[in-house]
């Protein structure tokens, strides 16, 4: 039909053809290349390298800039037989995306991406060889079956590796798809390997290589061998030997029967305690997400008395100063997250403090007109990034510190966007504390919201401190922006999806009390976590909404009221 | 006086020598104002926006292109925009408009399946004329819609297909958004994966609610489901917005495609636009039209595109083919049947052909469906996709799923059996007929 589809592997023909062509097209491609033309050829045929390792490389290389996806795939495994040093980075970089042809002459390089410019690496002799711009460049594409057929090839290189860390990595990788190759090079490993712990992975690795050995006894050790590791494959690998529906796969012999069933039930024990703690996490960090987007309502609702529906909106521009300063730093990343902490603060707050002085002061005391001209304020806050951003949602890149997983054991990890926010919903809860109880704003801000006329009597600028409140509030809110651009999509509905539950905690908690904030985002959290398993997050949600209409039914004020004759004289 | 007279003209046709002339008078009328109104649906405000926007400026693009070459019928087109905003009765107040009040000759128009069943009676009632370009859920045929977005046995069926016979999948996660189009999908596809064999314990269906965005516990029982030594893979109905932190979730807590493939049905070039794409390179999407697919009429549809908006790092995607479909079915029909009067053009409409933009060509057919061809992509790092996998021909539309106890006896023919839900158990049209 049209070009790019014949030329990829169309899977619904028969594999022979698919391989046939793919020989015949490498063969093709690598006679354009005159001088290591034979050698080539010959090794894909044998599979074996009788050439200098240079040329061949070379070869490869160059053959990578115009091949289909079933032709990299050989060129990979050749390039894993050679035994050159310099082809693990090649592989790395293939994997990674940081491989790319000149277009102008077909030169294969390692780049870098450095600002605008790529700075280029040549693979054969790994120096560096200048920089170049993108345009000129194309990068080398790898799909799926590429991507698992790289990190097997990288693995097995990987295990010659100095690092014992990056021996265990490649032995797990190469645990996820055992074939005789992998076992071979798993079991010259094996023999030479002299750090206990890649031993011990390795052996798991052989063990599950012997699940599938026709000899009962090397089943038996290999299944009492596998007894007490609780890691992902091995579950994966014990489990279809009980059967399944379509009843293959089974272990017949009763005696490792029993031994898997043995291991498979130590597994799930472990599995169920992890899960638990695992639940709370989640309910931790749902809570801090929950938190972090009431707790400058906590002020501005708690303490000023004032439903601003345009809390949301505050979020939203927070989360866009996000975007704006990763744009303005495109080469920083990690910092930019660093410097849109006070930059959102100082957006959304000065927003908040015109939102005050313009509209929300003239209706103190008025809250129904104040929920109408706030609810419309959001609405005009939500079109004008539309016009100035487009529709669209805008991407903010997570920082590399931030993405990924904190793998404590095989069976328990924290993702570490989520440990950071709840980290981050500490901090700046303790900040506020302090900013409320420590500070003369915060004296004064108490003291206005206890009782105005009092605290004016006293020379206190009331008015001032109603700004200052109302824009510490919105200030917070932009910092939960920040927070959020890490979570979720930054779009100019971003707000709408946090008011509801924004007003549910500072509800929840009981209106201007920062503790109970902190306490009712959190519990909410973990009571939705601990539904949804069971629940689904639809359902759970509606629970938690019905469980939080009961609670306010019998205790309108929320889980910390507060008293006195200030809280009761409104 | 002309719109009651034109739809006495469509729903009597026992007095067809009067409608003759009433037809001619209607022409006469029209005539008279040397313009051709076409209706645009789509929303321009609200959270639709982000997607309909897009469809309201590829029909734009299309008249532009269409007034170029010399209208249709001697007449320029001209575009009737409404923006029903999101919201769904507006919508059905937006379309009466049009039929009634601009008397347009055609919409192309709506997004969501709840905006097109809010239109539906509207349209059936002024006898107006849609079409709709968006992948739905099937199980509706009406006379006065065209449908040229795919219906699940376009879409999500061979994915299934492709995914078993493939990548070998044995267990099975239906991921959707809480609405009427994942449900539906995922009933259609519970059904066809257990008549293919697949035990009950081996499928998984979660739903979450619209711009869902704590996907921590959603992601780690997809990731306990997925390791029980059974390759496993999503099937993702999840809509708009609660994408990007679901992929974000999936790659941080180190999921890949590899592992556990993710295809979905709801996520395209425009989608990705807005991604950062690194955690979502290789899962899949199933469409019927991807934008990297070479082809002349493609390149040609692409640059047309770049050029209308101005920017050239608008992407195009699968629902801006099928606009493109429709639209040039409308002008084809139009042409055949030499006038815009709606019954004739519904009329004319089966049985036509057009090429579409990756090479095939799309043929009406009596059910108000089209043939589309499907498509596999994985997701690269630069928000397009690399086709793995394609139908060998294109697909024929099936308006009531095979699958679902009720709908599988049902048939839509609007050219022999004049009826959207015909059982054919006991021969009975049910609702509307023609």
């Amino acid at each position: 039909m049209s070009k790019p589809l014949t030329s990829q592997p169309r899977r619904t023909r028969g594999w022979t053809v698919l391989f046939a062509g793919a020989a015949a097209a490498l063969a093709l491609l690598l006679g354009g290349l005159p001088a290591h033309a034979d050698d080539a050829a010959s090794a894909t045929e044998t599979e074996a390298v009788s050439a200098p390792a240079a040329a061949d490389l070379a070869g490869i290389l160059a053959a990578f800039a115009a091949a289909d996806f079933s032709t990299k795939d050989q060129l990979i495994s050749q390039l894993a037989t050679l035994h050159d040093p310099r082809a693990r980075p090649i592989l790395q970089a293939l994997l990674d995306g940081h491989l790319e042809t000149r277009s102008s002459d077909g030169k294969v390089f390692i780049v870098e991406e450095y600002g605008d410019a790529l700075k280029l690496t040549d693979p054969l002799t790994s120096t560096a060889a200048g920089d170049g711009k993108p345009d000129d460049f194309e990068r080398i594409r790898s799909n799926n079956a590429l991507r698992k057929t790289l990190k097997v090839a990288i693995a097995q290189l990987e295990l010659a590796d100095t690092d014992p860390a990056v021996r265990i990595a490649a032995v797990k990788q190469m645990r996820r798809d055992i074939d005789d190759s992998t076992v071979a090079s798993l079991r010259a490993a094996f023999g030479s390997e002299q750090n206990p712990k890649v031993k011990h992975e390795i052996a798991v690795a052989l063990a599950l290589a012997d699940l599938a050995a026709t000899d009962v006894d090397a089943r038996l050790a290999a299944v009492n061998a596998l007894d007490g590791e609780a890691a992902t494959d091995v579950y994966n690998a014990l489990m279809p030997l009980l059967g399944d529906a379509d009843g293959k796969g089974i272990e017949t012999d009763p005696k490792v029967r029993a031994a898997v069933i043995a291991a498979v039930h130590h597994i799930n024990l472990w599995r169920g305690f992890y899960q638990v703690l695992d639940t709370l996490f989640f309910g931790l960090s749902l809570g801090s997400v929950l938190v972090l987007s009431s707790i400058g309502l906590a002020i501005t609702f708690g303490v000023m008395g004032v439903i601003n529906m345009a809390h949301g909106e505050l979020m939203m521009l927070g989360a866009y100063t996000a975007y704006v300063v990763q744009q303005l730093m495109p080469n920083h990343i990690g910092l930019s997250i660093a410097v849109a902490i006070p930059a959102a603060f100082l957006v959304s707050g000065l927003a908040g403090v015109a939102i005050e002085r313009s509209i929300v002061r003239f209706l103190y005391g008025r809250p129904l007109e104040t929920l109408l001209a706030t609810f419309g304020l959001s609405l005009i806050l939500q079109q004008l990034v539309r016009s100035i951003f487009s529709p669209l949602n805008r991407s903010v890149t997570t920082p590399e510190w931030m993405s990924g997983l904190w793998q404590i054991n095989d069976l328990f990890s924290l993702t570490y966007n989520r440990l950071y926010i709840v980290i981050f919903t500490l901090l700046v809860f303790g900040a506020l504390l302090l900013v409320m109880n420590r500070t003369s704003l915060g004296l004064k801000v108490r003291a206005v919201a206890q009782n105005r006329s009092m605290a004016k009597a006293m020379g206190v600028r009331t008015e001032r401190i109603d700004a200052l409140t109302f824009g510490l509030g919105s200030g917070i809110a932009g910092i939960a922006g920040v927070a959020l651009s890490q979570l979720t999509n930054v779009g100019p509905n971003l707000g709408q999806s946090y008011i509801i539950d924004s007003f549910m905690v500072v509800v929840f908690g009981g209106v201007g009390n920062l503790w109970g904030t902190l306490i009712s985002g959190m519990s909410l959290g973990i009571i939705n976590k601990l539904l949804e398993p069971y629940a689904g997050a639809v359902f759970a949600k509606i629970l938690v909404l019905v469980f939080l209409i009961l609670f306010i039914q019998r205790r309108p004020k929320g889980l910390f009221p507060q008293k006195g004759r200030a809280a009761e004289g409104h | 006086m002309k719109a009651p007279l034109i739809k006495s003209f469509g729903f009597s046709r026992t007095l067809l020598a009067a409608t003759t002339a009433l037809g001619l008078f209607a022409a006469n009328a029209q005539a008279a104002d040397d313009t051709i109104k076409v209706g645009v649906l789509h929303s321009l405000s609200g959270t639709m926006a982000i997607s309909e926007t897009t469809l309201k400026d590829t029909v734009l693009m299309m008249i532009d292109e269409q007034n170029k070459k010399g209208g249709v019928l001697g007449k320029k087109l001209e575009a009737v925009v409404v923006d029903p905003a999101s919201n769904w009765p507006l919508f059905a107040e937006k379309a009466a408009e049009l039929l009634e009040k601009d008397k347009v000759s055609v919409v192309f128009g709506c997004w969501t399946s709840v905006s097109r069943k809010s239109v539906l009676p509207v349209f059936e009632k002024d006898n107006g004329l849609l079409f709709y370009p968006v992948q739905y859920e099937g199980e509706e045929s009406s006379k006065n819609v065209f449908y040229t977005g795919a219906a699940p046995n376009q879409q999500a069926i061979p994915a299934v297909d492709y995914l078993m016979k493939d990548l070998k999948v044995k267990r099975w996660v239906l991921e959707g958004t809480d609405y009427v189009y994942p449900r539906t999908t995922n009933k259609i596809l519970e059904a066809y994966l257990k008549a293919k064999g697949v035990a009950a314990s081996d499928i998984l269906i979660n739903y979450t609610p619209f711009g869902f965005s704590d996907w921590q516990s959603e992601v780690s029982k997809i990731k306990a489901f997925g390791s029980a030594g059974k390759k496993t893979a999503v099937v993702s109905t999840i809509n708009g917005d609660a994408n990007v932190p679901f992929y974000k979730e999936l790659g941080n807590e180190k999921i890949s495609a590899e592992d556990i493939p993710v295809v979905a049905f709801s996520v395209g070039e425009e989608e990705l636009s807005g991604v950062d794409t690194k955690p979502l390179l290789g899962h899949l999407a199933a469409w019927n039209y991807f934008e990297s697919i070479k082809s002349p009429a493609n390149s040609e549809f692409i640059k047309t595109w770049h050029t209308f908006i101005k920017n050239d790092k608008r992407t195009t995607n699968d629902p801006m083919e099928a606009t493109y479909i429709g639209f040039n079915l409308w002008v084809k029909a139009v042409k055949k049947a030499g006038t815009t009067d709606t019954t004739k053009v519904i009329a004319t409409l089966p049985g036509l052909e057009t090429a579409n933009l990756t090479g095939g060509s799309a043929k009406v057919l009596p059910n108000h469906h089209i043939t589309k061809p499907v498509y596999i992509g994985e997701i690269r790092d630069d928000g397009q996709f690399d086709i793995v996998w394609q139908t060998k021909a294109e697909v024929a539309g099936d308006a009531w799923s095979d699958y679902l106890p009720g709908s599988k006896d049902l048939e839509a023919d609007w050219v022999t059996l004049k009826c959207g839900n015909y059982n054919t158990k006991t021969k009975k049209c049910v609702g509307q007929t023609n």
